[in-house]
């Protein structure tokens, strides 16, 4: 089996909090994380790896030279190889010209049996760039994904939707985008951290991967950011002291109030589920 | 002048009928046409069967049913490939699918095989004035910011739309319009078998569609006190939330999570019970119509998102709440 996991750095959430007079989210854009869904995506791969002895997991990111830091992650967390695709060509991508710098990528390399990818990043929170790029390779695509079997040439996947699971088999080659509950990724070793320090990632840009220039970036991108502006974030509360019982039977009194001032006492006959 | 495209509204299909939120997205298309004088036009995907006028009195002008004797809607590769067919034919001007495990897989793959641009999750559509463009907005950084997003150069512009972002539009019997049946083809081939469809047992699998979130943290303090929240969530008929800090307490499973690692939840009323507001909680829950927020400790930041900030013991809050609701029922007034 030849693997490929697509993965993000993000920035680091740890570290956030809100000005206390705007309620505006204050991160430190330097520090920077691999997308947490990315690593069940590499840490499925590195489980698919240990069934199939011989198989190869490759990591693909886009992003500033500084991006390699995730693709030192993804090796100490058992992809074999790394590609950090930096060209400021690929700068203000939407999801569309991403996943054409990604798919054109994969077509470059070539050769692969399955393609991982986390369901969404924490940044964009979109979930388009893994079925986007398996549209442009043509390939199958199983989002939402909580279970993964290899059988022969197929995958059984089985799926999360709204009101329950979903379970598809799909030909390979295919696309997976996965969801946390696919499994316990692993804190890397420190020998695995050494051992993953001696790869070297190549560095591509447009032309390695025979892309236009005017296909990625923001010339390549369909979408543009109009405006940016705040929700309202501070609202204006209503407090009301709940220290004791009594006080806190008037608390319950006006959250049932509540309730029914939008409508929604109807449905409270306990159905249990 | 040339000639306008339609709104094209993608129905959400599910185990063959066509689900509720549906309305909301025609809802949306109708504001939308207001402003463009368009057709709004649903789609159809994959069921032939279905109470289709009921989508006119939901606010389509046509309903386009295409139908090719689909093994199954949910398999995302010959859905896609009939929307794309669909809008090659029908040429609309814009396309919005709710932003469901369905429209969020199926929209992105036509997007891209169409090289047109797709935005995600929006809570908010409108037309700019000006230019005429779709105006989609959506939350940012874990809900942090609002972006609005244009397409401006490429056809159509596509966006899938949080569900509950909209009211459906009350019925209206004296609506017409027309059900079209379009034969557009599946072209090419699919690897894609479908094997099963288990319902889930559990109330959480609805979590993000709830009209009404109950969610515990750690002033819960005891598994015990949070088995109560959990039943006081079925009595009120609301969605069951947990912070991280419950989940890896071992009082909820990480499907209720709420937040920036779980689920993000937009419902009418959100009542946050011990709850610190933690702003990888908040990234989950800050674009909720109404927040009840519980907490002895009146600094919480819960109480800066709150509309209703009730200080004090989360478990007290929870007992008081099952008795004021279980009175309730008994007066017989949820009857």
């Amino acid at each position: 089996m030849d693997i490929v996991v697509l993965i993000k750095q993000v920035p680091s959430t740890a570290n956030t909090r809100m000005d206390p007079e705007t309620g505006v989210m204050i991160r430190d854009a330097s520090e920077t994380v691999l997308n947490p869904l990315d690593e069940h995506a590499i840490t499925e791969a590195a489980r698919i790896k240990g069934r199939f002895p011989g198989s190869t997991v490759t990591a693909i990111t886009m992003g500033p030279p500084a991006a390699r830091r995730v693709l030192l992650e993804a090796c100490a967390r058992g992809a074999d190889r790394g590609i950090l695709l930096s060209h400021k060509a690929f700068g203000g991508s939407d999801t569309l010209a991403t996943s054409r710098v990604l798919a054109a990528t994969i077509r470059k390399t070539g050769g692969f049996d399955l393609i991982l990818a986390g369901e969404k990043a924490t940044d964009g929170e979109t979930g388009q760039t893994g079925p986007m790029t398996a549209a442009f390779l043509n390939l199958p695509v199983v989002t939402f994904v909580n279970r993964l079997d290899v059988e022969g040439d197929s995958i059984v996947a089985r799926r999360i939707v709204e009101e329950g699971e979903e379970e598809v088999l799909v030909r390979l080659p295919a696309l997976v985008t996965v969801v946390r509950d696919i499994n316990n990724p692993p804190l890397p070793t420190v020998r695995q951290y050494v051992i993953a320090k001696k790869i070297i990632f190549p560095v591509w840009g447009p032309q390695d991967i025979g892309m236009e220039e005017a296909d990625a970036g923001l010339k390549g991108s369909a979408t543009r950011v109009a405006k940016i502006f705040s929700p309202r974030l501070s609202r204006n509360t209503t407090y009301m002291e709940a220290g004791n019982e009594a006080k806190m039977a008037a608390a319950a009194t006006a959250i049932l109030e509540v309730l029914k001032g939008r409508d929604l006492m109807k449905k409270g006959e306990g159905h249990g589920n | 002048m040339e000639i306008k495209g339609n709104i094209m509204v993608l129905a959400e299909v599910r185990s063959g009928n066509v689900h509720s939120v549906t309305y909301e997205m025609i809802a949306w298309g109708r504001r939308l046409a207001e402003k463009t004088d368009v057709l709004v036009d649903c789609l159809v995907l994959g069921t032939g069967e279905g109470d289709f006028e009921e989508l006119i009195r939901g606010g389509a002008d046509r309903v386009l049913v295409v139908s090719p004797g689909m093994p199954d809607s949910r398999l995302a590769t010959p859905a896609a490939s009939l929307l794309v067919s669909a809008i090659r034919g029908e040429r609309p001007d814009i396309v919005i699918a709710p932003a469901t495990t369905y429209g969020r897989t199926i929209m992105p793959i036509a997007a891209a095989r169409l090289g047109t641009g797709l935005t995600a999750d929006c809570t908010d559509l409108d037309i700019d004035p000006k230019d005429s463009l779709l105006m989609q907005t959506r939350p940012a950084i874990g809900g942090n910011i609002m972006a609005t997003i244009k397409t401006p150069r490429t056809r159509p512009q596509m966006a899938t739309v949080r569900p509950r972002s909209i009211k459906p539009l009350p019925a209206d019997t004296g609506r017409r319009g027309e059900v079209v049946r379009k034969d557009y083809s599946l072209e090419g081939e699919w690897q894609e078998r479908f094997i099963s469809f288990i319902r889930s047992e559990e109330g959480d699998a609805n979590l993000e569609s709830a009209e009404i979130v109950l969610t515990g943290g750690k002033g819960i303090k005891s598994r015990d006190n949070f088995k109560q929240l959990a039943e006081l969530a079925g009595l009120m008929g609301a969605g069951l939330g947990a912070t991280r800090d419950a989940v890896e307490a071992g009082w909820a499973p990480f499907s209720c999570q709420v937040g920036l690692t779980g689920k993000t939840v937009a419902p009418k009323v959100y009542i946050a019970a011990g709850v610190s507001g933690k702003i990888q909680h908040l990234a989950g829950m800050i674009t909720s119509d109404y927040i009840v927020a519980i907490n002895e400790d009146p600094k919480a930041q819960i109480f800066k998102v709150a509309d209703l900030g009730i200080i004090g013991d989360a478990p007290m809050a929870v007992q008081e709440l099952t008795r004021a609701f279980k009175s309730h029922s008994e007066k017989g007034e949820g009857a």
